[in-house]
């Protein structure tokens, strides 16, 4: 009885999920695995993403860098807001939300405007009698750009992690001869190891497959691999490249946050991705 | 037995202008078992947690084997701490847990083993060096919070509540463990908790706290026979408490009668409380006893029964084996060494009234004391 009841409630999403994930990731896949010629079934797809490794490999090391940078960020913001009053960590919470509220977008061209050769930075730099320098179009910018749109995605699932570490362990650990920073290291580094994972997943999966800020922020020589569905999709007319090449990533998001949640642990981390 | 090894010299200590400590002095010597004994709220946590160096006081100073360690972090402190719920590492196993303070202490890897393994043997835990710490039952994980604190060998543990958690069956057994352990071990024991009869089973010295002030401090024999105000008499086991009025030395006046006490020392004619414990009441005949009264109400306790006997108005409460049934009339008899006689005090009039009494006196009192902080 109960059990019809939820299978009842639940149909509707199911049936979204049918239609709109499910089917769609099966036309990928068909296309992953086809000739944009005859229709025919090839594996040929696959072998041509070879070319495409090192723009895997690039995709993979500014995302990583992103979410180690947003980790040393993070991190002693996480753990301010978690110690501070119950009034002051809502209002904390709120300012480290706040950017996500404005536009994606927006957020991305305000830092061309910031940073492009005529921009407000390089302006200043000049006035000041330094000289313009090469901010755009580095890898600099595009993993600036991934930190600042990606870092509250790590400071929250830190925060949730702090806030729930129990304040006697501290106390534990104090009393045991533990100073401050061995605390730090023995005991509470290793219990917000969930909070850790959990952050870096949620910054790496975004922002590998990501193409708007290394659009907007890179250069020739920082194209990652969301440029590049998307190029072969729109303009190279490719698309069952496209696909093939979507089935990686995909794959790669899944080892990857397989590894994260092998090495986080249990349900601590707080959110799920 | 004798050394002196901490004192507390007028201790005070405010949150938002409320003051939970007033002005508290005790010295504690080495080897001692001391027990802060209280209700909830009455700063008996706070003063351990100052002790353990977690909370700073407002004022006073705290010596440790004479010098002041007021300034002194807890991780510098010869301290250490059996935590209220344990407080034990999620992430360590049982052993990792015991041996965190050896390893913290940078100790060869081969004497920490031998050091824990000792104590997991002194807490009856062999052979759960690899339990994880949840898999572990409540009277496990007391047991390895204890050698956790022990393994480093400090001059001094505290306890705070420790056996709080567990059921009576556990807490009677681990009652006499703790006892041992401190014996065999020669460690200084400063144990809080809010329960009397932990305090008088296990402790050298009691202090009895309410409202931030020491209210008494003695043995338990001395806690219980010459308590110092009503609140002790009150708080350390049932108590009849009467007014009174001191007419000479060993002479004491209630109910319109004079007894003769062995208190003296008072002041001609000063009001005083009197103690009856429950169990010092002699029952006899109406026509033999110094008080004649009716029995209003009747508790089987197993022990004993409970039996509430109103006279003149006034409820006593008289503990007794032999059955005397509601609405007998039955005379009591009072000894000298029966009656306890006190300086009114603050708490005059508040307690040792069996008026109002009910079968569930014991377990509303228990309820009212579960959590402190």
């Amino acid at each position: 009885m109960r059990k019809n009841k939820s299978v009842l409630l639940s149909t509707p999403y199911i049936l979204w999920m049918l239609v709109f994930t499910l089917i769609p990731l099966g036309v990928v896949g068909y296309y992953a695995l086809t000739d944009p010629e005859s229709g025919a079934f090839t594996l040929s797809n696959l072998k041509d993403l070879g070319m495409y490794l090192p723009v895997l490999g690039q995709s993979v090391l500014y995302s990583l860098a992103s979410a180690l940078i947003c980790l040393i960020l993070g991190y002693p913001v996480a753990y301010y807001i978690a110690h501070r009053g119950p009034v002051a960590q809502k209002i904390l919470y709120m300012l480290v939300m706040l950017p996500m509220c404005m536009s994606f977008l927006l957020r991305t061209l305000a830092w061309v405007g910031l940073l492009q050769d005529t921009g407000i930075i390089n302006n200043l730099l000049e006035a000041i009698g330094i000289g313009r320098l090469q901010l755009i179009r580095t890898p600099g910018a595009v993993i600036l750009g991934m930190v600042y749109n990606y870092l509250p995605y790590m400071i929250l699932p830190l925060y949730a992690t702090l806030v729930k570490l129990d304040h006697r362990l501290i106390e534990a650990a104090e009393d045991l001869g533990c100073t401050p920073a061995k605390t730090f290291m023995k005991v509470i580094l290793p219990l917000s190891v969930p909070g850790i994972f959990s952050g870096i997943t949620m910054v790496f999966v975004p922002a590998v497959s990501t193409f708007y800020i290394s659009q907007k922020l890179g250069g020739t020589d920082t194209v990652l691999i969301g440029d590049l569905i998307e190029r072969l999709f729109k303009q190279g007319d490719n698309p069952n490249l496209g696909a093939a090449l979507s089935l990686v990533l995909m794959a790669l998001v899944f080892v990857c946050t397989g590894i994260m949640n092998r090495f986080g642990g249990d349900e601590e981390g707080g959110v799920i991705v | 037995m004798s050394k002196e090894l901490i004192r507390l010299r007028d201790l005070t200590m405010e949150f938002d202008g409320e003051r939970i400590l007033d002005s508290i002095n005790l010295y504690i010597n080495d080897h001692e078992f001391l027990t802060l004994l209280g209700p909830s709220g009455c700063g008996k946590t706070t003063t351990l947690r100052i002790i353990g160096g977690f909370l700073n006081p407002t004022s006073g100073t705290v010596t440790f084997d004479g010098e002041i360690i007021n300034d002194v972090p807890p991780y510098k402190r010869q301290i250490n701490t059996v935590f209220q719920r344990y407080a034990l590492f999620p992430h360590l196993n049982v052993f990792d847990n015991i041996a965190f303070g050896l390893r913290v202490a940078k100790l060869p890897a081969e004497e920490v083993t031998e050091r824990v393994n000792r104590m997991l043997e002194v807490v009856s835990l062999k052979g759960y060096g690899h339990r994880h710490i949840n898999s572990l039952s409540g009277g496990q994980q007391q047991r390895v919070a204890i050698a956790r604190a022990l393994v480093n060998e400090p001059k001094v543990l505290l306890l705070d509540e420790p056996l709080g958690a567990l059921d009576l069956r556990l807490r009677k057994d681990m009652q006499i463990e703790l006892k041992r352990i401190q014996q065999a071990m020669g460690i200084t024991f400063v144990y809080v908790t809010h329960d009397q009869e932990e305090a008088l089973s296990m402790s050298d010295t009691v202090v009895v706290m309410d409202k931030g002030r020491i209210q008494q401090i003695g043995k338990p024999e001395d806690i219980y026979n010459e308590p110092k105000n009503a609140f002790v008499a009150d708080f350390i086991g049932e108590s009849n408490i009467l007014d009174g009025v001191m007419l000479s030395d060993y002479k004491v006046r209630f109910f319109g009668r004079t007894f003769q006490c062995v208190d003296k020392g008072f002041a001609p004619n000063e009001s005083v409380d009197v103690v009856i414990r429950p169990e010092d009441i002699d029952i006899v005949a109406p026509e033999e006893g110094h008080l004649v009264g009716v029995v209003t109400s009747v508790t089987f306790k197993g022990l004993n029964y409970d039996i509430i006997v109103e006279f003149k108005g006034f409820k006593w409460l008289i503990q007794t084996t032999d059955y005397h049934g509601e609405g007998a009339t039955i005379g009591i008899r009072l000894n000298p060494e029966d009656i306890h006689i006190m300086h009114k005090s603050e708490y005059s009039g508040m307690f040792g009234d069996y008026s109002s009494y009910s079968a569930e006196y014991d377990e509303l009192t228990e309820d009212a004391e579960d959590e402190e902080e």
